[in-house]
């Protein structure tokens, strides 16, 4: 974990209520995908754990959904700096991925898998990827993972787009060698009922601090308490009981 | 130059700035970033004698100028913090340590006390009889002074390092309270707990934590505190640890000067991580600004 100050590159609109803000700072504590950062708003008290969507050099992509009033205030930022702790998770972890691993995301959920899919490609292997949303003009990142090389099948609740239903039900009958996911917890169960390998899902929890030291988003699993902010989001999917 | 010494129960403090229990772990989160030993000490994370879960989450929700939590006293238990937390911290923090301790009985506090009393790296008991977010226990002993006096006789037969007892603002009367722990021999009392709050999400029409209400703290709650230090320093002869709200070196001094010997900080670390850090460092430089030599010469100046 690093505190430090990023200046604000870029803040667009890429979706409805859904922004990518581009920060530059010292992003040496990043070091795996699905880690998060903590950012100080002015007026909030508690820090805005946002999930990094990518990371490269001294650059961070932070992609975000509107859903409260901090992401509202991020979303009117055109410039300026934010104090942010970075390197904040476990993150997910690559060994196990295999030849073909399969990505899930829904919705909010989608933004740490692209790093995800990146470093999987890079390493060889040939992910692919199941993006969920519910409407076809809330789509986003589509060609942002195709440009990785990676195979994306894109479900929405309403048949707008792609394949009509939810993230989970598009795995039937997908070949794959181990999988990740991250999105809402419902979406997550599905994932997990659908699954047939190994996989690591990442959680969500309101949180205090967001480096360990409040107990606020304690869960537990098979191998003990565990705190999301710090021991997970990342879990096994072994070790977690639904 | 100014000193920011500070004595507290006999054992003296380099400065006044004591992270409080439940926002700081262990110090090892902490340590990781900056020199602890920068610090008076610290509180570690509310002890009891079997490990705690705590509560369901949601166990956070945020207010203006504040936070309210519902963790519920989850801790490992006090044979794990003996074997691994209090070994582990011997490699980050070379200081007498606060040991703050918790119970559903009378019987678990005098236990789990004289478990750490023996621990030479343990300083101070602070007993807290004041968590609001468990049934049964914690603050149902610190709301009737006839129950915190019996907590305190009990506890003080069974330590020889100094007690100190955390009282809750959610008491009808924190002073009879607190006068009640210095007739039945505390050495020292620590306020104010977290005051008693609730959220409500208009999405979902329900309470954003998951046990409903939950302990309020942070710069809302400073104002409260303070006066409810002023008025318990004036009333009683032992000293006082101030808390709630404290987020910078003129909250501290303005604990002092309402009587408070030392200072808790609590929510700010939540926030900023370096919260601590930066009131040690700030507070020289504040005392100077405001004349102030030694922090003695205005402890208790308002009251």
């Amino acid at each position: 974990m690093k505190q430090g100050l990023f200046t604000i590159i870029d803040n667009s609109r890429i979706a409805p209520d859904v922004y990518r803000m581009i920060l530059e700072g010292d992003t040496s504590a990043v070091t795996a995908p699905g880690q998060f950062v903590n950012i100080r708003l002015d007026g909030l008290f508690l820090r805005r754990p946002i999930s990094v969507c990518d990371c490269v050099q001294n650059k961070l992509a932070l992609v975000y959904k509107v859903v409260g009033r901090g992401t509202a205030q991020m979303a009117a930022m055109s410039r300026g700096s934010l104090d942010v702790l970075t390197g904040l998770g476990n993150g997910y972890s690559l060994e196990k991925a295999g030849r073909r691993p399969l990505l899930v995301g829904g919705g909010a959920g989608v933004p740490p898998l692209y790093m995800l899919c990146r470093k999987l490609a890079e390493q060889g292997a040939e992910p692919r990827v199941i993006l969920g949303f519910n409407t076809a003009a809330e789509v986003f990142y589509e060609n942002e993972f195709a440009a990785l090389g990676a195979e994306v099948t894109v479900t929405t609740v309403d048949g707008s787009r792609g394949v009509k239903g939810f993230a989970a039900d598009a795995m039937a009958g997908m070949d794959y060698t181990y999988f990740y996911t991250c999105g809402p917890e419902p979406m997550l169960r599905a994932v997990d009922r659908a699954a047939v390998t190994s996989g690591q899902l990442s959680f969500e929890e309101r949180m205090g601090c967001g480096f360990g030291a409040c107990m606020g988003c304690t869960c537990r699993t098979k191998y003990g308490n565990k705190r999301i902010c710090r021991d997970g989001p990342v879990l096994e999917r072994e070790e977690i009981i639904w | 130059m100014v000193d920011t010494r500070v004595t507290l129960c006999g054992i003296e403090l380099d400065n006044p700035v004591i992270p409080a229990s439940g926002t700081f772990g262990y110090g090892a989160e902490f340590a990781a970033l900056y020199d602890i030993n920068c610090l008076g000490t610290f509180s570690f994370k509310g002890t009891t004698a079997e490990p705690r879960f705590g509560n369901p989450t949601p166990r956070i929700a945020e207010c203006r100028e504040g936070m309210l939590n519902s963790v519920g006293l989850q801790n490992p238990g006090v044979r794990h913090v003996l074997e691994h937390e209090l070994p582990e911290m011997q490699a980050y923090f070379h200081k007498p340590v606060m040991a703050n301790v918790s119970g559903f009985s009378v019987d678990e506090y005098v236990r789990v006390c004289a478990l750490l009393d023996e621990q030479e790296q343990v300083g101070w008991l602070e007993v807290n009889i004041s968590c609001p977010n468990v049934h049964n226990g914690g603050m149902a002993f610190g709301t009737v002074p006839e129950a915190a006096a019996e907590v305190t006789r009990a506890v003080k037969n069974a330590a020889k390092k100094p007690v100190i007892m955390k009282l809750s603002p959610n008491a009808a009367d924190i002073v009879s309270v607190a006068k009640a722990c210095e007739d039945a021999g505390a050495d020292g009392v620590s306020l104010i707990n977290t005051i008693l709050g609730m959220r409500i999400d208009l999405k979902t029409r329900r309470p954003v934590l998951a046990n409903r209400y939950g302990g309020m703290s942070g710069p809302a709650v400073f104002p409260v505190a303070l006066r409810m230090v002023s008025q318990v320093a004036s009333a009683v002869s032992i000293p006082v640890v101030g808390m709630g709200g404290v987020c910078c070196a003129e909250d501290v001094l303005e604990m002092i000067m309402a009587g408070a010997a030392a200072v808790e900080v609590g929510a700010a670390n939540l926030a900023d991580p370096y919260a601590a850090k930066k009131i040690v460092s700030a507070l020289p430089g504040v005392m100077e600004k405001y004349k102030i030599s030694s922090l003695n010469e205005i402890r208790g100046c308002a009251n």
